[in-house]
């Protein structure tokens, strides 16, 4: 088991209104599962995905994290789950501008404190793995959106996290680039990293294994298929 | 997070946002600029005063007639005030003191000296034979004043090199006679350059006998009498004994006013401390003014980067990484602008001091530390609050901003 989310809450105060984002979640997911997120707009699935990333925390209830329960974690303790457990998949792809590539994804190690000589091999091994080779000193803005993609991914897989959350991560790709996204998630996840991918796109939202709706802040669907891929 | 990797961080963002970076460096490099100039300044007037006192020779002691204490102020009291004069009686029993070893009077006036035909305005100078070794002047050609009788008003003079070609042109001067006031003098010697002391020139200065000066300026009294003492140890001595005997020989009236030169120079190095401190504290408002601008810029500069600042949270930055990225970027904008500023100072000072050798203008080391130190500190202090600024983003809306 690496998450166990019993009875969680999270409620905005917008103005004077209190919001329910998230009602009553009751929500166990196992090592190397394979999860896809669905929902209309405002269903909660982005505030689950930040709470699951560690990023917001429940108004109430608890969040067991490989047993650990991060609601009583303070904010540097997060961090550190965060930098070292759990990869980020933006839809934006988050690259900083002015890094190149190399820099960008040495970013995580570099705020673990990992040292320059050992950082470059794994940085190198996680731009070979998205065959980005020759791009090492590209900056974003010289590289295509599908590349851009896998630098993002280069940079949530190089500290081998045991989790990767994936904001809507074909969102902003054409749909050939889109496809390749998916399939390099789903190469890293048969590789045995859980994978959770919040999407819109119904049918990138039945490749995986284990499918959530949500609906108002609740999950309303919970399918499993033994669907082979 | 390494320091090394912060510092490499911290540098590639002010690599690459060039003009932001230009700006802040060149608030800190006029602040530390001024500092240093303005320090130099001081510094250079106060090395100015120091030579001129030690042109006049060391080891003096000055007496002044009339008491400074109750007429206000040591030149007003050489002027008004006096109560009883100095007289060269007086000047010549200082002699009687085994550490004094020479005493010169002086009686100084202007007066206007001709010489066929041409005249002009001179200063004049009635002393003794001693003034020539106690100034360290040397002769050009002839002989100083004679030794002998100080009461004695004998017609001669000794002139500046200027009064001589002015006077004489290219005639010898020395057995010449010229006209001061309404009175003949024949020249007997002419000194020869020396540096000036207080804006009075050795080469525009006409020396007499004392005891003429007095004739011709028609006072009773000596304007101040110069004691030097064979030893710096004993002017403390010398004073008690100028002290005793002018009182004693006044009736038991204390009415001179005796000035060390250490006291002098020492009230003169106070008032360039002050000075210099002064117009330091005056140019670190600029820093401050400095600081301000890194501040604001590194607002602007967080707010630019918000999504930066949430994505290194999701990456695991913890507050305190973020907190400390951001101040190693004003830190080391600000050190760098101080740098700058250190070179481009010490650079003006030298060109300063290049072209007018009179301004020697070389700030002292503490000078230079603390500019780069207080700088440096501006930075840390002003970056506080934007880097805590941004470790309280909230990593979801920053996130979303992109």
């Amino acid at each position: 088991m690496l998450i166990k989310l019993d009875r969680i809450q999270r409620i905005f105060q917008v103005g004077s209104e209190q919001v329910h984002a998230l009602q009553d979640i009751n929500l166990t997911i196992e090592k190397g599962e394979y999860l896809s997120l669905m929902g209309p707009s405002g269903s909660g699935k982005s505030t689950l995905l930040n709470l699951l990333g560690l990023l917001d925390r429940p108004t109430s209830g608890s969040y067991l994290f490989d047993v650990r329960d991060t609601t009583t974690l303070d904010d540097s303790e997060q961090a550190h789950i965060r930098n070292s457990r759990i990869g980020f998949v933006f839809q934006f792809f988050h690259l900083i501008q002015r890094l190149t590539a190399f820099e960008n994804v040495e970013l995580p190690l570099m705020l673990r404190g990992v040292p320059a000589s050992k950082r470059r091999q794994q940085v190198h091994a996680a731009l070979d793995g998205m065959g980005l080779t020759n791009r090492f000193d590209h900056r974003p803005d010289q590289l295509s959106g599908g590349q851009r993609q896998r630098v993002a991914i280069a940079r949530a897989t190089v500290t081998a996290p045991d989790l990767i959350l994936a904001d809507e991560p074909t969102g902003n790709l054409d749909r050939k680039s889109g496809n390749e996204m998916i399939e390099i998630l789903e190469q890293l996840n048969s590789e045995g990293m859980t994978l959770i991918v919040v999407t819109h796109d119904a049918a990138i939202g039945k490749r995986a294994k284990r499918q959530l709706k949500m609906v108002d802040g609740r999950i309303v669907e919970d399918i499993r298929t033994q669907a082979t891929t | 997070m390494k320091t090394r990797d912060i510092i490499r961080y911290s540098f590639i963002s002010i690599e690459r946002a060039r003009s932001r970076t230009a700006l802040m460096l060149l608030a800190v490099a006029i602040a530390v600029t001024s500092v240093i100039l303005l320090i130099g300044l001081g510094e250079a007037a106060r090395r100015y005063v120091t030579r001129e006192f030690a042109s006049l020779g060391t080891n003096l002691v000055f007496v002044l007639p009339g008491k400074s204490e109750t007429t206000g102020g040591a030149m007003s009291a050489s002027f008004g005030g006096t109560t009883r004069p100095i007289t060269i009686a007086d000047a010549q029993a200082l002699t009687r003191h085994p550490s004094v070893s020479r005493v010169a009077p002086m009686v100084i006036g202007a007066a206007s000296v001709n010489r066929a035909g041409l005249e002009r305005e001179s200063v004049v100078q009635g002393t003794t034979a001693e003034m020539l070794p106690l100034r360290e002047w040397q002769m050009y050609k002839g002989s100083f004043l004679p030794t002998g009788n100080w009461q004695h008003a004998s017609p001669v003079c000794v002139i500046g090199r200027k009064i001589e070609s002015e006077l004489f042109g290219p005639e010898s001067s020395v057995g010449q006679f010229l006209r001061i006031g309404e009175s003949r003098f024949r020249v007997i010697g002419v000194l020869d350059h020396a540096p000036s002391t207080f804006g009075m020139t050795v080469d525009e200065s006409i020396i007499v006998p004392v005891a003429s000066a007095m004739r011709l300026f028609n006072t009773d009294s000596i304007f101040r009498i110069m004691i030097e003492s064979n030893h710096p140890d004993s002017i403390p001595a010398i004073s008690t004994f100028v002290t005793n005997t002018l009182k004693a020989r006044h009736h038991g009236e204390d009415d001179a006013t005796v000035i060390t030169q250490d006291a002098v120079h020492e009230t003169f190095n106070t008032i360039f401390n002050a000075l210099t401190l002064t117009v330091a504290g005056i140019a670190a408002i600029s820093l401050a003014v400095a600081g301000v601008l890194i501040m604001n810029v590194m607002l602007v500069s967080v707010s630019q980067r918000t999504g930066e600042v949430g994505l290194l949270k999701a990456l695991g930055a913890s507050p305190a990484q973020i907190v400390w990225l951001f101040l190693t970027e004003s830190a080391m904008l600000s050190l760098f602008g101080a740098l700058i500023g250190v070179g481009v100072g010490l650079t003006a000072c030298w060109l300063v001091s290049t072209y007018y050798p009179i301004l020697d203008m070389f700030p002292p080391v503490w000078a230079v530390g603390a500019g780069v130190l207080v700088a440096f500190i501006t930075g840390l202090v002003f970056g506080i609050l934007p880097a805590r600024q941004a470790a309280a983003l909230d990593p979801i809306a920053s996130l979303a901003k992109h």
